[in-house]
């Protein structure tokens, strides 16, 4: 097993390089589209709400990446790690506790998400971060990209196993 | 390679499978270790996988707990590499399916070269005066006995010092705590020992052993039958989690009522109620509240280090009610009348001490005593742990419980017990102790004595108490040898171990370390030997309620990591052969008995001969009867073990005993349960000194996710970065007179030290109380703990002020970690 990275740092890094943009890289790209393979697990991309029809802490039920696995998105209201949109504060987890499966939810006075059954808590607006409880793992983010021009947001893939599941793609 | 950890390789139905239990707390959960090639795996029809569960759609809630944590791949020594997956026994008794965020990281935690283990110590290592060098066992021995062999021959062993491991689990076991106990105290014969957590080699229990109570005396089974739970210094949610879970929160809520009614016909039978001793609302009780209803919880909040005054009003009380087992206390106790003297606080004056209103001290005793509707006397069960044992006057505090305990005969009936909660699991067996009386180990460091220390499974940097002066004076002894080892580069064994032990005539100390990590106390020392951990090893523990297992070995250690019982042999062997190769056979007869090739020799040699006829003494937590548990047997009895002592084997099953004292015999010679005085002495002096000068009280514990000293969790980024530093939590209202904010680096200091915390702003915890994470390794609250020890050289780790100031805002922190509430309302 890899040394776990810390996802948070990771994002942090990522969202640092997007608000950079690409063009740092400065390579020129072959006018020939080479054949790009996979390297992750084959999610689908689903777009799932609008930024602005996400109103502030109040959390949006969907699906991802099947019918059979309960998501909330909500928007934060600032700026938090990982989040997407054009405030940055949009973010997305599955709710199914990572430890037992029983299906977390959203309190909006701490913007937590609390597990009933063996009181686990993760913090919405630390990626997840598990504030205390049984669980070892964060809650998994749902992977979001927003899309500027139709103000859309598309779950993409997740970032940690979703309880009861060999893989996320069943 | 993707990093997002989103699928996971599942066990085939032919993946070896084998018993572990957990490595860390006292509960010591049941968990299977499933081991298959690295290029197979399980298929996802129930039939195709060894859960026999049904992946090929989405499970429903708590069918398992399969998190990519519980899996890791480990390399053999023959280069294969295997799938592993650590995860919880549903059949298990003590867990039933369920793990804890520790427990639940074992395979993260199992040696590969790429993760958390790829920073265990896997080859023995020597300090050359400015760096380290992996060298041999050979040479390392040659030095280690050398250097040991001339103290003993030219000082005798008191020169020759240790802290060592004296418990179960993880960096212990039967096994290991016989290995090295008979080279300290058989084969060494020093006196000059420490225990992991504490200054000397001493009990944490004195007291209720004194009264003929042991202190593991209940069955987790009996928290599902008591009427009342006493929770007192405890954090149970956090450091006993799935104790709690399982067998106290379901009570809690009614769920065992039928079977209290099945267990005890005719008397009345409801959902429990809890109390709660504790200064600070932890976040236990914002859970009990959550699940049993506030009006089913009452939290005596007492004042810091007043439980003495506590338990003696209540005592007073229940004696003036009559709610107490007169027929009990005349057949079966002695000193009742005599407690009853010496004791004796009025409520008010309990109150007045205690900051716990009369109202509440009532309700509690009425809680807790008070016959039921029935007629029949209350089953309540007392659970304790540091809050008492690390409180003021462990030996003080555990006589006014024990006193209360035994005038409500709340011992040897089921649904009752007086128990430790426990910290680790339990493994002792051992010579006895070669002294006649407690000796302060530190202090004696500190005082320059001792010229030889080794540190084994523990690391004292982090816990013990005064610990800024113990690590400052280490280091100075420390510098001594080093300097000696730069100045003799080159030398041979004789001359570099002739070097050492000059160096240490000077005032310098030699220290060793054995362990799994390079852990802090390496930073002082001149060699390290690596250990081996459950998993690597065969290694037998019991639990709280004295469940003994065997953790199967499934994986090499890393490198030529070993168990501490071959390396104590190991050592042993080589101070026989210089004794021997200069025809000293006296000498080589006292390093004799140490060819063990197995952990089970050194199993069979300890906890199998305790008691048997031709055998030393020995002290063991098997007793007489430890002979009956084989490896084979406990292979056979899985999880669920057997409950010692072991009363007989019958069909080939290990045949257990659930509760002790049910026949009302107790641990003393005349089999009488003892009342001991325990008069309210007030704070100690340096504690009190602290208290007059500085503003905050600190008290410190453990969180929920980190074990012990964070060996492997400090290597781990879902516990590192939730706690990049000791928290302390702050009153808000405290904070914020001191500008401090959540994430704050603030610095705790008073007249022994000072160190640094991250602020964690919290409103249950009072004006100027504070707590902070014991034993991390970035910020030591043991720097600001004093001296002061009970008559047994038991600290008060709980009680030290101390004042703090803010050093600046940790960026990264505020962003990254979250600073949500940890109590759950």
């Amino acid at each position: 097993m890899e040394n776990k990275l810390s996802r948070r740092n990771f994002l942090k890094l990522s969202s640092a390089a997007a608000s950079a943009g690409v063009v740092g890289f400065g390579v020129a790209v072959p006018a020939q589209a080479a054949e790009v393979g996979r390297a992750t697990l084959p999610y689908p991309a689903k777009t799932i709400a609008k930024a602005k029809g996400l109103k502030p802490n109040v959390p949006v039920s969907f699906h991802y990446p099947d019918a059979a696995s309960p998501c909330v998105i909500v928007k934060m209201d600032s700026p938090v790690p990982g989040g997407v949109g054009p405030d940055q504060d949009i973010v997305a987890y599955s709710v199914l506790c990572t430890h037992m499966g029983c299906q977390v939810s959203y309190e909006q006075a701490t913007k937590n998400f609390k597990c009933p059954c063996h009181f686990s808590m993760f913090d919405a607006e630390k990626t997840g971060q598990m504030v205390t409880g049984q669980a070892t793992e964060n809650l998994p983010q749902i992977v979001l990209e927003y899309n500027s021009k139709d103000d859309s947001i598309k779950a993409v893939a997740v970032d940690g196993l979703i309880y009861g599941r060999q893989s996320n793609i069943l | 390679m993707s990093t997002r950890k989103d699928r996971i390789a599942l066990p085939p139905v032919n993946a070896q499978k084998t018993n572990m239990s957990c490595h860390f707390c006292i509960v010591g959960c049941g968990y299977h270790v499933y081991k298959w090639p690295e290029n197979e795996e399980g298929g996802r029809a129930p039939h195709q996988n060894a859960l026999g569960l049904d992946f090929r759609k989405q499970l429903p809630p708590l069918q398992v707990v399969m998190t990519p944590a519980m899996t890791n791949i480990v390399t053999g020594k023959d280069g294969r590499r295997h799938n592993i997956m650590i995860v919880p026994d549903k059949k298990c008794v003590v867990n039933q399916g369920l793990s804890s965020t520790r427990g639940g990281q074992m395979a993260t935690y199992m040696y590969t070269s790429t993760g958390v283990g790829q920073n265990r110590l896997k080859e023995p290592r020597i300090f050359t005066g400015d760096q380290w060098l992996d060298t041999t066992w050979d040479k390392a021995l040659a030095i280690y006995a050398g250097v040991t062999k001339k103290i003993l021959d030219h000082d005798g062993p008191s020169g020759i010092m240790f802290n060592c491991f004296d418990h179960g689990g993880a960096g212990g076991g039967f096994e290991n705590t016989w290995g090295t106990g008979k080279l300290m105290f058989t084969a060494l014969q020093t006196p000059m020992v420490r225990i992991h957590n504490r200054p000397a080699y001493n009990s944490e229990c004195h007291a209720t052993r004194d009264m003929g109570v042991g202190e593991l005396n209940n069955a987790y089974e009996d928290a599902d039958l008591a009427d009342c739970i006493m929770g007192i210094g405890a954090n149970q949610y956090e450091t006993q989690t799935n104790y709690f879970l399982v067998h106290w929160l379901p009570n809690l809520q009614g769920a065992t009522v039928d079977k209290k009614k099945k267990w005890f016909p005719g008397e009345t039978a409801g959902a429990a109620k809890i109390i709660f001793v504790d200064p600070r609302r932890t976040p236990t009780i914002a859970v009990a509240e959550h699940a049993a209803g506030k009006e089913n919880v009452l939290h005596l909040d007492i004042q810091p280090g007043t439980d003495i005054a506590l338990f003696n009003g209540l005592f007073a009380y229940v004696v003036e009610q009559g709610w107490i087992d007169k027929d009990f206390i005349k057949k079966h106790t002695s000193g009742f009348d005599e407690a009853v003297k010496t004791n004796r606080t009025s409520l008010e004056e309990c109150s007045r001490i205690t900051g716990v209103s009369v109202d509440k001290l009532k309700q509690a005793a009425e809680w807790a005593y008070k016959p039921k509707a029935s007629g029949h006397l209350k089953r309540t069960m007392h659970g304790y742990e540091k809050g008492i044992i690390w409180g003021n006057d462990n030996y003080l505090i555990q006589s006014a419980l024990l006193d209360l305990v035994l005038a409500t005969h709340s011992v040897g009936r089921r649904g009752t017990g007086a128990v430790r909660m426990g910290g680790h699991q339990e493994g002792y067996t051992r010579p006895p102790y070669p002294g006649d009386h407690k000796i302060y180990i530190d202090q004696e460091i500190i005082q320059g004595r001792g010229q030889m220390l080794t540190s084994w499974g523990c690391n004292n940097f982090q816990t013990t108490l005064n610990a800024e002066q113990y690590r400052e004076v280490i280091h100075r002894r420390s510098n001594i040898v080093k300097e000696a080892m730069a100045k003799a580069r080159g030398a041979t064994t004789e001359q570099l171990v002739d070097a050492i032990y000059d160096a240490t005539k000077k005032g310098g100390l030699y220290v060793a370390v054995i362990d799994l990590y390079p852990v802090m106390f390496m930073d002082a020392a001149h060699m390290a030997l690596p250990a081996a951990h459950p998993g690597e090893m065969n290694l037998t523990s019991m639990n709280g309620e004295r469940r003994l297992r065997l953790s199967e070995r499934f994986m090499d250690p890393p490198g030529s990591a070993k168990p501490d019982c071959l390396i104590a042999a190991d050592i042993a062997n080589a101070l026989k052969r210089v004794y021997e190769a200069e025809g000293n056979s006296k000498m080589a007869a006292r390093f004799a008995g140490f060819d063990w090739k197995t952990e089970e020799d050194a199993f069979n040699d300890g906890f199998r001969r305790a008691g048997q006829p031709g055998a030393p003494p020995i002290d063991s937590q098997g007793g007489d009867t430890g002979y009956l548990a084989t490896y084979a047997l406990l292979r056979q009895a899985g999880t669920n073990g057997v409950q010692l002592p072991i009363k007989e084997v019958k069909n080939s099953k290990l045949i257990g005993t659930e509760m002790l004292y049910t026949d009302n015999k107790f641990s003393t010679a005349d089999g009488k349960a003892k009342f001991l005085p325990a008069p309210w002495p007030g704070l100690p002096k340096p504690v009190q000194a602290q208290k007059d000068k500085y503003r905050f009280w600190i008290n410190n514990g453990r969180v929920n996710e980190v074990w012990q000293t964070g060996y492997h969790n400090k290597y781990d980024a879902f516990v590192r970065d939730r706690y990049p530093m000791a928290i302390i939590e702050m009153n808000p209202d405290d904070a914020a007179s001191l500008g401090i904010q959540s994430g704050d680096i603030v610095e705790v200091h008073n007249d022994y030290g000072a160190t640094y915390a991250m602020a964690y702003l919290e409103r249950d915890i009072k004006p100027n109380h504070t707590f902070m994470q014991f034993g991390w390794y970035n910020g030591i609250v043991g720097d600001v703990v004093t001296e002061w020890t009970d008559r047994n050289v038991i600290p008060y780790y709980k009680g030290t002020w101390a004042g703090i100031r803010r050093i600046g805002g940790a960026e990264d922190w505020q962003k990254t970690v979250s600073f949500k509430r940890r109590r759950y309302v």
